[in-house]
């Protein structure tokens, strides 16, 4: 398969950055985007070039780390898949693909295709977490019976792997799926229901303060999602936030 | 209580409080405006006691005129806020992929409402205010039906008021349902009532669409039939 690269090359976080166009060819079906994107960074290391700067990390779709806007979508054309999942059959021989990082004014570029998500982390940081008292009175989680509907759901929230790809979706750069599944993973749960209130303003305060958009429900953030976090999650968080402001 | 009129969940709370508040407006102005087809004694009737009810004036009117203002405004600033979270836009951006074009364009289809209601004020709101106030007619409960009429004669008129109604669907179309979840009721309807799950919010998203439709269609089926029968 011979392929028009179009990747956007950015030195550092200060500098502007410009779209490069490259030709690569021999490519296989069966490689996955990312080991096509190492198949011409050797090629331009070869050659003597600095090679495109990209995150990635486990290449089995769970660790969240690979990001990239293919032609126009986070994680490329197909559904439920992050980038490293995504493989070149799904182009065709003689494509121009367009390769961007993930946009948002609270994921600056660092180098390349490569963005500074740590955002996500002080969300996590603000009440992402159940405070537990391990003096010794903890009560063994599955002696705790929980309906099965709402462990469902809640495990569902908790498959967020923290990617990005919602924001990066989002006409607006919103982070309310991601904010918002996190908030739901515990609030569902008996565990999580006491700091709930206290949890969902703090997270919902600090998805603020780094400048993510409003939420549009445009639904974009579910549907580009590699693991299908539904927008029940938002509503929920909509309505956990607002019951904790009137209290 | 302080938060809530901060952040980003309140504002759009806000937002559709006030998209709700609007929607309740153009059921109410629509049976009216149906009256002139069908009758217009109950037009004249129903107008007169619309314009000149203390209830409808000193209260109603202002309160319609705050949402309308509100919702306008709001729509601005969080488009704004929108925008700047975005600073450098996608070389390319495949945004019919996952969405569709309603939803990601309210910010135009709101803004030709807007302009429109400058139309409709100034068909409309500010000769009934010239009539009224700075003229000082006496009442005359018969004058309504033949000042709507009189405003359906020029075909470009209609055809900025059928173009906006088209533009009103489509903002409608996204908006309405769309409410339900900035207010966090959306997974209490998906979630149905006990013994009829997913049914309620099937029978709620079928409302929302089709008040998105025949609303708009019903003003456009209005507007051209005094078009044509003043033809």
């Amino acid at each position: 398969m011979k392929l028009t690269l179009k990747i956007w090359r950015q030195e550092n976080a200060t500098t502007k950055g410009k779209m490069v166009d490259y030709i690569i060819d021999g490519i296989d079906g069966d490689m996955s985007f990312l080991e096509m994107l190492d198949v011409l960074n050797e090629e331009l290391v070869n050659k003597g070039e600095q090679p495109v700067e990209f995150d990635h990390d486990c290449r089995e779709g769970i660790c969240g780390s690979c990001s990239l806007q293919i032609n126009g979508q986070p994680h490329g054309p197909d559904k439920l898949v992050t980038t490293c999942q995504l493989h070149m059959r799904t182009f065709k021989d003689g494509d121009t693909i367009v390769i961007e990082p993930f946009r948002a004014k609270a994921f600056p570029v660092i180098k390349d295709l490569i963005v500074d998500r740590t955002a996500f982390d002080r969300i996590q940081q603000a009440y992402g977490y159940i405070s537990v008292n391990t003096s010794g009175k903890t009560i063994d989680a599955n002696s705790i019976p929980i309906e099965k509907e709402k462990a469902d759901d809640s495990f569902n929230a908790a498959t967020c792997i923290g990617c990005g790809a919602c924001v990066a979706a989002c006409k607006n750069a919103s982070a309310m799926l991601f904010t918002s599944a996190k908030v739901s993973q515990f609030a569902l749960l008996p565990q999580g229901e006491v700091e709930a209130d206290r949890r969902v303003l703090a997270m919902v305060d600090q998805m603020d303060k780094e400048g993510f958009g409003n939420c549009t429900n445009t639904g974009a953030c579910e549907l580009e999602c590699p693991k299908g976090i539904s927008l029940e999650n938002i509503a929920r968080m909509n309505r956990e936030y607002l019951k904790a402001s009137i209290k | 209580m302080g938060g809530l009129l901060k952040s980003s969940v309140a504002k759009k709370f806000a937002m559709a409080l006030s998209g709700l508040f609007l929607v309740l407006f153009l059921a109410q102005h629509f049976t009216i405006n149906l009256t002139s087809v069908i009758s217009p004694d109950s037009f004249n009737e129903i107008s007169h006691f619309m314009g000149t009810n203390f209830l409808v004036q000193a209260i109603l009117q202002p309160v319609l005129i705050f949402g309308v203002v509100f919702h306008f405004i709001m729509g601005f600033v969080l488009e704004i806020q929108n925008r700047n979270a975005r600073a450098i836009s996608y070389v390319r951006y495949n945004g019919s992929a996952n969405s569709s074009w309603m939803s990601r364009n309210m910010i135009y289809s709101g803004a030709v409402v807007l302009a429109f209601l400058g139309l409709h004020f100034y068909d409309f709101w500010v000769p009934e205010l010239v009539h009224k106030y700075l003229e000082s007619h006496p009442a005359d409960a018969t004058r309504y039906y033949g000042e709507l009429v009189a405003k359906f004669v020029s075909p470009v008129r209609t055809g900025l008021y059928v173009i906006s109604f088209i533009f009103l669907m489509l903002h409608l179309l996204h908006g309405f349902s769309s409410s339900f979840q900035s207010m966090g009721v959306k997974n209490k309807y998906q979630k149905g009532l006990e013994g009829f799950q997913g049914s309620a919010s099937r029978w709620v998203y079928g409302l929302t669409k089709g008040f998105a439709i025949v609303i708009p269609l019903g003003f456009i089926f209005i507007a051209l039939f005094h078009y044509f029968n003043n033809a």
